[in-house]
């Protein structure tokens, strides 16, 4: 498994709770889902860069 | 003079909150279904013991409060989120006592996350139960 994988399955399974637990329709409860897994993804890749950086 | 609207939560099942509480805490999603709420109930129960499952194929460490490390208490209540699944891992022998590498490390965020995201599912089937949180 690489890092990325992990992190991918991370952001999914975090997300999904995320969107139960903090929305009340179905709908609202999917879509806030799916902005966590975005924002997991997101956060991950700019850091990722971040941190390149610092070390070039 | 000028009125504030009150809101009384309603209880909307006829369930003891504090037991729907208890029971999703010993079982990640058990709550959702005392509350007839079987389908989140079974994405709750297949996302944290999927992310404890694989925390634990990742070598992940499984916490003890007896070690005297303070990170490994830490640690421990983290585990304790999911009291069951962790239960399960120290009854079956399941997981690492010691960290090897960075996927060991990276498996026993997995396990802590688990068990913190099972208290989120808890608590939120409680809040449901006892009308604090509007559920359509």
């Amino acid at each position: 498994m690489s890092h990325f994988t992990a992190l991918l399955l991370y952001a999914f399974f975090a997300s999904i709770v995320f969107g139960i637990t903090q929305r009340s329709t179905p709908r609202s409860m999917v879509r806030f889902g799916a902005l966590c897994f975005g924002g997991f993804l997101a956060a991950a890749i700019v850091v990722s860069w971040g941190m390149y950086f610092i070390k070039h | 003079m000028a009125t504030k609207a009150v809101i009384v939560p309603v209880k909307r099942t006829g369930l003891s909150p504090d037991l729907v509480l208890l029971a999703g805490w010993l079982v990640p999603g058990l709550g959702h279904v005392m509350i007839r709420k079987g389908i989140r109930g079974l994405l709750l129960f297949v996302s944290i013991v999927a992310m404890f499952a694989i925390g634990l194929l990742m070598h992940g460490k499984v916490y003890t409060p007896s070690t005297g490390d303070p990170l490994d208490i830490l640690g421990f209540v983290g585990d304790a989120g999911a009291i069951g699944l962790w239960a399960v891992a120290k009854l079956g022998d399941l997981g690492a006592t010691q960290l090897s590498d960075a996927f060991s490390d990276y498996g026993s965020k997995f396990i802590v996350v688990a068990g913190l995201l099972n208290v989120m599912a808890a608590v939120d089937a409680q809040s449901i139960a006892n009308g604090r949180k509007l559920d359509r």
